[in-house]
């Protein structure tokens, strides 16, 4: 009995013990692994599964950045492709994909390939730094993530530390930019609550103004109080403000009543698609018809199942992006992903085609080779991405300020006969 | 390795405590010397601080489920409690002591924090019978979550300001800044957490649980557990005894949030890190590693939480094969097929060898308390 303690504890500590080698190779083999991807550049979009696995265990962050002359741009993504955030994260890493191929097969960045990879993070901050540990070992250059925004403000922090430049999608809380190293596509929380503020402001579309917003959501909270702090310079007048939390999102029965009871001519609603469908129905119900403002997170309305659109007629939202837009790139856009994935892409995947190309343009700027490590990759991005202008999906004319922001402007939609028209 | 050890006359739990630290020390050294010779991958670097809150959890958990045979499902609630409260502190000193100073300040105050409300919580619920602490800690984990949310402390030259609505409400000067910001909850949270740290907060949780365990007070702890009415009739006060083990436990759980709190940037306080969830991974570190075995409740949360990691390389079918494999580990250790399959291969292949039918206290006891 005690020999066997004894085996099964000196086995359980040598399982521990190997588990903690296993993430870590020897330097030489690194080497080697690079020297054959250099030596079969063609193979290495075949074998990017088998080498990134294989890459992932093997260590020497240096050596995988340093060693990769004459091969490829590697860059990584980060989000969520399983649990209750994966359609964003899938989003992200469905039209990031689409425009790497795109450009690939348009001779890639100063005429060098671009290999892609994207890590899940399960929405969760932590897991977030693993995957994106995971990447660097991988031997990742440039970042396009994370998808999420505490997950954004949590990898920021390391790629602050590491020297890594970072554009993020749609991390959109303040703090997603705070390092000079990252940039965004999609708006700020505040700059959307500011902006939708002023639009309803500016032309006068409403005097009294009922939130509805989910408090225990970052996005939410974020857009709401700036809305709040901006409404007081504006000639409309705040009546009620209502929370509800993730806990407590099926019935606003009670937030809608209260609206009501203030008398609010607009009801803005900073708040995410199915929670906004749900607001719309019980409104009906209620036989409550004021105006209805959203912002980005209501792009997807249209598309809930067992909705009736005609609830929607008549809705504003601010959106950078929309899915049945007439432009020649939006219609190229949609019809690629639609034949490619299945789906309709959303604002999300809009955001991750404009991160990828927004990458292209900059490192055509600024001349990135694959040679140079992250570090030179990052400085020389750095002073390119307020240089370029970009006329993407989500906006044309497209500029980035050294803070990070973009400047863009918010396109206002309404639904009118169950399509967003341009107001 | 018998002959050795008795020549030092070591009793078999003290040798087997022993054996603990060292596992801890060399998993220590181990990674020492690999970072030394840079031959850590950055995934691996980065995972060594998390391991280290894991292993501190799954510990402090495992001194409620194994030594005191109360089922506990709120634990990651503790932890939150601690990760706020310390977090909340460093940011409020931030600047004005040595880092060094602060941090431990910091896991004092998430000790202590989450040790007062583990008694708050213990002192009704420990007085009864059944299942019932169960229940209220899984109640007070979503409790603690959602009040965590709704939390807005804003600090200017007037001094702390308090909401439950929302940020605007704190109306805070100019000069103001909000410290725990509700849903987005603290921000810039000093980066204070390293993996030495990690490992001398284990070691030092190792010392209070495997002490409590063999004194006095924890052969009462565990007379409670094994048989409450004979327990009760020879004079053991049960409700202070349970309240003892209980609130020691969150009181390291705490630390653990501490130790969270200051290893990333952001601490918000989603169902992902301190729900239902976490509570529940941290009850399966405990339980695959044997209730009541605190040496197993380490392995067990470093294989579990460097698993869904080293399987990265199988993409999207990683959580799956995650999925699987706890369940036959399940099965391997639980099942009584499977103790009978290993009992017989130990026969088989270590029956000459045998020296005798005994063992550390901990070992022999795994599952028999708990219902």
């Amino acid at each position: 009995m005690k020999k066997y303690h004894k085996i099964i504890s000196s086995v359980m500590a040598s399982a521990m013990a190997v588990a903690l080698f296993a993430g870590c190779g020897n330097a030489a083999d690194n080497g080697n692994a690079q020297a054959d991807d250099n030596a079969a550049p063609a193979e290495n979009a075949a074998d990017s599964s088998n080498a990134g696995a294989e890459n992932a265990e093997t260590g020497g962050e240096t050596a995988a950045t340093e060693n990769n002359a004459g091969g490829v741009i590697k860059i990584g993504g980060v989000g969520p492709t399983t649990g209750s955030a994966a359609v964003y994260g899938l989003a992200v890493q469905n039209a990031a994909q689409l425009a790497v191929d795109e450009i690939n097969a348009n001779g890639g960045i100063n005429g060098v390939q671009i290999e892609f990879k994207f890590e899940d993070d399960e929405c969760d901050p932590e897991k977030s730094v693993n995957a994106y540990n995971t990447l660097k070992d991988w031997g990742m250059q440039m970042l396009v993530g994370s998808v999420t925004s505490g997950c954004s403000v949590a990898v920021a922090e390391k790629t602050a530390e590491d020297n890594m430049f970072q554009l993020t999608p749609s991390g959109s809380s303040v703090d997603c930019v705070k390092y000079d190293n990252a940039f965004r596509v999609c708006f700020s929380d505040p700059n959307q609550g500011m902006a939708s503020a002023k639009y309803i402001g500016e032309n006068a579309i409403a005097s009294t103004v009922a939130i509805i917003y989910d408090s225990s959501d970052i996005y939410s909270s974020g857009i709401y109080e700036k809305f709040a702090a901006e409404a007081a310079n504006q000639p409309f007048e705040i009546v009620s403000a209502e929370a509800f939390t993730a806990d407590s999102k099926t019935d606003f029965s009670v937030q809608l009543q209260k609206a009501k009871d203030a008398g609010a001519e607009l009801v803005f609603l900073p708040i995410y698609y199915t929670e906004a469908s749900l607001i719309l129905s019980q409104a009906s119900t209620l036989g409550y018809a004021p105006i209805f403002f959203g912002c980005d997170g209501l792009d997807g309305i249209l598309n809930v199942e067992n909705f009736d659109t005609s609830l929607a007629e008549g809705v504003m939202l601010l959106t950078p992006f929309a899915a049945d837009a007439e432009d020649e790139l939006t219609k190229n856009f949609v019809a690629a992903y639609k034949e490619k994935f299945g789906d309709t892409p959303n604002q999300f995947a809009a955001d991750a085609y404009d991160a990828v190309y927004a990458i292209k343009a900059a490192g055509e700027k600024a001349g990135i080779t694959p040679d140079m490590d992250m570090s030179a990759i990052c400085d020389a991005m750095k002073a390119a991405m307020p240089q370029i202008t970009l006329d993407g999906l989500t906006g044309t004319g497209m500029t980035w300020d050294v803070s990070g922001e973009p400047n863009k402007e918010p396109k206002a939609v309404k639904i009118t006969n169950g399509v967003y028209t341009a107001m | 390795m018998d002959k050795t050890n008795s020549k030092f006359k070591l009793s078999k739990t003290t040798k087997s405590n022993l054996i603990t630290y060292l596992i801890v020390i060399i998993a220590y050294l181990t990674v020492q010397l690999l970072l030394a010779g840079g031959h850590m991958s950055s995934l691996m670097e980065g995972l060594l601080v998390p391991l280290c809150i894991y292993v501190i959890l799954a510990v402090s958990l495992n001194l409620t489920v194994g030594i005191l045979g109360e089922l506990s499902l709120g634990h990651a609630g503790f932890m939150c409690v601690g990760a706020f409260s310390g977090a909340f502190f460093s940011k409020c000193t931030q600047g004005s002591m040595p880092d060094m100073l602060r941090f431990l300040l910091a896991l004092i105050i998430g000790a202590v924090v989450a040790g007062v409300f583990g008694i708050l919580i213990g002192i009704p619920v420990l007085r009864l019978k059944g299942d019932y602490l169960a229940i209220v800690t899984l109640a007070f984990g979503e409790i603690i979550k959602n009040l965590v949310n709704v939390l807005y402390i804003g600090r200017d030259s007037d001094g702390f300001h308090f909401s439950m609505k929302d940020s605007i409400s704190l109306h805070l000067k100019e000069d103001g800044e909000v410290l725990v910001n509700g849903a987005q909850g603290i921000t810039g949270t000093p980066h204070d957490s390293s993996f030495t740290i990690g490992v001398l907060l284990i070691l030092l949780a190792l010392f209070i649980i495997l002490n409590l365990i063999h004194s006095r007070d924890g052969r009462a702890i565990m007379a409670i557990r094994d048989n409450r009415i004979a327990a009760e009739s020879v004079g053991i006060n049960i409700t202070k005894y349970k309240l003892m083990a209980f609130s020691i436990s969150a009181a390291i759980a705490g630390v653990g949030g501490v130790l969270y709190a200051h290893n990333l940037s952001t601490l918000t306080a989603q169902p992902k890190n301190f729900g239902y969830n976490m509570s529940i991974m941290i009850l399966v570190y405990v339980v695959l590693g044997g209730i009541g075995n605190i040496r197993g409740s380490i392995i067990a949360a470093v294989l579990l939480t460097l698993l869904p990691e080293l399987l990265r390389g199988l993409s999207d079918y990683r959580m799956l094969i995650y999925a699987v494999v706890l369940i036959a580990m399940m099965l391997l250790n639980w099942s009584p097929k499977a103790i009978e399959w290993k009992e017989r291969f130990r026969e088989t292949y270590f029956s000459g060898r045998k020296t005798g039918k005994s063992e550390t206290a901990q070992v022999s006891q795994t599952g028999k308390g708990v219902k």
